[in-house]
């Protein structure tokens, strides 16, 4: 699948495995021993978010879950 | 004007799969109208929750009338927003999912909930809710008939995408 971002769609594919495998293996097995994908994620959001910008994607300010709905709290930007 | 839609329906895989496929839905036979994907937020808070938040673009897709009233629709993409919980403790996933653009002419606010079937783990259960809201005054009955005609086939397609991700992960 592509990013928004056409420049970003190899930084996005590396994370995306990067989080499955972690996904899989760690997380939905208990595992609490920390995220591998910090830095790829990092890097990857630094494309994203360039990209959103410039495309001007109304993301920002929106609350998490959805307005008026379950969690009222706010993801913290990349 | 708006109008609610529920659903449950039991998915054979269990749980642990469906996840795993969740991430990985796109691209999917059904998903052609799904341009890009791409994961904005990700955090994994002190009990131990997955939030998670993706960006969509998919094609605008609207009927020959629509077309001629909304001009100003037809060239932009439809940005959509998915955020999500997961707990592994208790084998849900919960997800918000909502369009970000085009909410002059409806905004369509689905929530889905996944778990595992208890009484028989090797299943899941999906329950969705759909919202849908327009405030076009004066076409809320064309906008009912879209509804029926592309929302709902929508809904079955992606049923249909989530099924067929499913056997491939």
């Amino acid at each position: 699948m592509n990013s928004v971002g056409e420049a970003c769609t190899d930084l996005k594919r590396e994370y995306d495995q990067c989080f499955n495998r972690w996904f899989a293996e760690k997380f939905l097995k208990g595992d609490r021993s920390g995220d591998p994908c910090t830095e790829t994620f990092r890097r990857y959001q630094r494309c994203v978010q360039k990209a959103i910008k410039e495309k001007d994607i109304p993301v920002d300010g929106v609350d998490f879950m959805g307005p008026n709905k379950d969690k009222p709290e706010k993801p913290g930007s990349s | 004007m708006g109008r609610y839609f529920h659903s449950e329906v039991h998915i054979q895989s269990p749980w642990h799969q469906v996840l795993a496929a969740f991430w990985q839905r796109y691209p999917n036979p059904y998903s052609g109208h799904v341009l890009t994907e791409d994961v904005l937020y990700r955090e994994v808070t002190p009990s131990n929750h997955l939030l998670s938040r993706r960006l969509l673009t998919k094609t605008n897709r609207l009927p020959g009338w629509a077309e001629r009233v909304f001009p100003a629709h037809l060239s932009r993409a439809v940005y959509v927003l998915e955020d999500s919980i997961v707990d592994p403790d208790t084998n849900t996933l919960t997800t918000k999912t909502w369009n970000l653009n085009h909410n002059t002419l409806m905004t369509v606010v689905e929530r889905c909930l996944f778990e595992e079937d208890r009484s028989r783990p090797s299943w899941t259960r999906l329950r969705r809710e759909a919202w849908i809201c327009s405030a076009v005054y004066g076409l809320a009955r064309p906008i009912q008939v879209m509804i029926r005609r592309v929302i709902v086939p929508l809904i079955r397609r992606s049923r249909r995408s989530r099924s067929t991700t499913n056997q491939e992960v």
